[in-house]
């Protein structure tokens, strides 16, 4: 029994940032990388099942697209109790948009042939909300977005997700497994890794492989893969709130005076 | 002339409005390619959604009957990949929503169409389609093309865009759905969480929360905050999640609009496209955050770059 948790190292962006000389990215120089919030929850989910189902023997196997860097989300997952850890890279992968990911996700997952895949709902950096439920596709697996609550015995031929909806709403349903499921925020409470998983994290391997060692042909991987590509990005020009400005006795004043002109009262 | 498709949704047996934006979108797509328009709506009595889509610019209105009212992945897929194997479209639009999250990108990636997502802009360059979409968390803008691609796919972010007037004389035609084999099985709508004496979409004056408190203790004091100057306490998903503040308190896509809201009080909220799904409208926003970069600035009518405990204490003097 296997579940494969797919994650991502994303970045923000440093203040007074620039743009790439071709005009597509930001200067990585300006990256701050993190692990995407989402993985968090979807790690967990994988490790909660892993831990209520210790006859199973339920391995959970973390596994990302990207260059070396992202070796250092991987071992905060490590470090969170996960058994495996898998990235794949080559520089052709460089410009894969969602779907360029996934199709190197779903090679990856052919090999693995895990039970469940776990995914985040979106990155907090593009936010496609694309790359899960394209690896679905792919896998021509059954499939449900952005799940906030499960229930799910390992081994068991089905699933029962309860879809976060618009609006505080649920939808329950049934899916058949093996599935693809991307998890949403507060599904579960991400435990902290511990000093001494951090530790022990730290020497543990990573396997790598390029999009070829996994079988994915070269008119597949990367932009050739992908179904869209970057032209051009720019910083908008966006609204900007009246400052105020001085000590915070003054700025709350200044803030007391708009709500009680708001209330009719000043 | 090849054509712009729109796949509506519905819940619960009512249209929902981001699917009228969408639809506005389309016809503003329309007027740059001359284009024809086509709408489809899939369901169990497809029928009953024909009325609310005769709008302005819509030239064909198509119904699909399938086996079910509730949204189901491997049917939409189904219905959309054989609409487009029939149609031929160039441009394929879907509101990015929850629902369509789940079919949109296996779609597109079994397809080869091309694709992109919660865009807030669509435009045109020669015979191409673009379209625009924000990145590293709305710092920069996007702009998405799509080569060698002949048919693409976006899905809009909500609120970008602007339903077309009523009154369209749009054709009814029917399409057959393709056999699919379901392979989950929508067992039940859950309402929202009963919302207690808290009425957020009612409210004139809201005084909301974000992660920028730090700790659940801290939650107390803002509640006072709030009572004091007289405001709706809301809040911000972590907040939620976190069992803080119930979930009637959410203010954003997936909890609560504030729909009445005059005055809205943004303390330690950075601005997540979500949160502000919910708020953005506000005629009055004020933000006070430690982070002058943070996105709620690009929205608030006012800010305060500041310690939300220090001026919120500073403020309880006021009051």
């Amino acid at each position: 029994m296997k579940i494969l948790v797919t994650i991502k190292q994303v970045a923000s962006l440093d203040e007074d940032f620039e743009l790439r000389d071709d005009g597509r990215d930001v200067e990585a120089d300006f990256h701050v990388f993190d692990l995407n919030e989402w993985d968090h929850y979807a790690l967990e989910e994988a490790m909660r099942l892993k831990e209520g189902a210790q006859d199973a023997g339920v391995e959970v196997v973390v596994a990302t697209v990207g260059p070396d860097s992202a070796d250092e989300e991987l071992r905060k997952c490590l470090a969170k109790g996960a058994d495996r850890a898998i990235r794949i890279w080559s520089d052709d992968l460089e410009g894969a948009d969602p779907v360029g990911i996934a199709r190197v996700l779903a090679a990856l997952a052919r090999k693995e042939a895990p039970d469940m895949i776990f995914a985040g709902v979106q990155a907090s950096d593009h936010a496609y909300g694309a790359t899960g439920m394209a690896l679905a596709g792919l896998l021509d697996w059954p499939h449900a977005a952005v799940v906030a609550g499960l229930d799910y015995s390992p081994g068991s031929l089905c699933a029962t997700a309860r879809r976060e909806l618009e609006g505080g709403a649920y939808a329950t349903v049934k899916v058949q497994t093996p599935a693809v499921l991307t998890l949403q925020l507060g599904i579960n409470t991400p435990r902290y890794a511990s000093l001494r998983g951090i530790k022990q994290a730290a020497t543990r391997p990573i396997e790598t492989f390029s999009p070829a060692d996994l079988g994915v042909p070269a008119d597949e991987t990367g932009a050739a893969g992908s179904l869209s590509r970057v032209r051009r990005v720019y910083v908008p020009e966006v609204g900007r709130a009246q400052m105020i400005d001085g000590t915070p006795a003054e700025q709350a004043a200044r803030l007391a005076s708009l709500i009680k002109e708001f209330r009719g009262e000043a | 002339m090849r054509g712009i498709l729109v796949l509506v949704e519905h819940r619960q047996g009512q249209l929902r409005p981001v699917s009228l934006e969408v639809l506005g979108a389309a016809v503003q797509a329309k007027e740059a390619s001359g284009e024809r328009l086509t709408a489809a709506v899939l369901g169990a009595s497809p029928g009953t959604f024909t009325e609310a889509l005769q709008l302005a610019g819509v030239d064909e209105i198509v119904t699909v009957q399938t086996a079910s009212d509730a949204f189901d992945p491997d049917t939409y897929e189904a219905v959309a990949r054989a609409l487009i194997q029939d149609r031929a479209p160039s441009l394929v639009l879907l509101p990015h929503t929850i629902d369509t999250l789940g079919y949109a990108a296996p779609l597109a990636a079994k397809g080869n169409h091309g694709f992109t997502t919660d865009a807030f802009g669509l435009s045109r360059d020669g015979d191409a389609w673009l379209a625009t979409r924000s990145g590293y968390g709305q710092k920069v803008n996007m702009e998405i093309e799509f080569p060698g691609r002949a048919t693409v796919v976006v899905t809009l972010r909500p609120g970008s865009f602007k339903a077309p007037e009523a009154g369209g004389t749009a054709a009814l035609t029917s399409f057959a759905a393709p056999p699919v084999t379901e392979r989950s099985t929508h067992i039940e709508f859950e309402e929202p969480a009963a919302s207690g004496d808290v009425d957020i979409p009612g409210a004139d004056f809201i005084l909301s929360v974000g992660r920028g408190i730090g700790e659940e203790t801290h939650v107390e004091q803002f509640k006072e905050l709030a009572d004091a100057v007289g405001a709706t306490l809301g809040c911000s998903r972590p907040i939620a999640d976190s069992g803080w503040l119930p979930k009637a308190h959410q203010v954003g896509q997936s909890g609560k609009t504030a729909a009445n809201c005059k005055v809205y009080i943004a303390m330690g909220i950075s601005g997540s496209v979500q949160h502000m799904a919910g708020m953005k409208h506000v005629e009055n926003i004020i933000a006070v955050n430690t982070d002058p970069e943070a996105s709620i600035f690009t929205i608030a009518k006012y800010g305060i770059v500041g310690d939300i405990f220090e001026i919120g204490e500073e403020l309880r003097n006021h009051f």
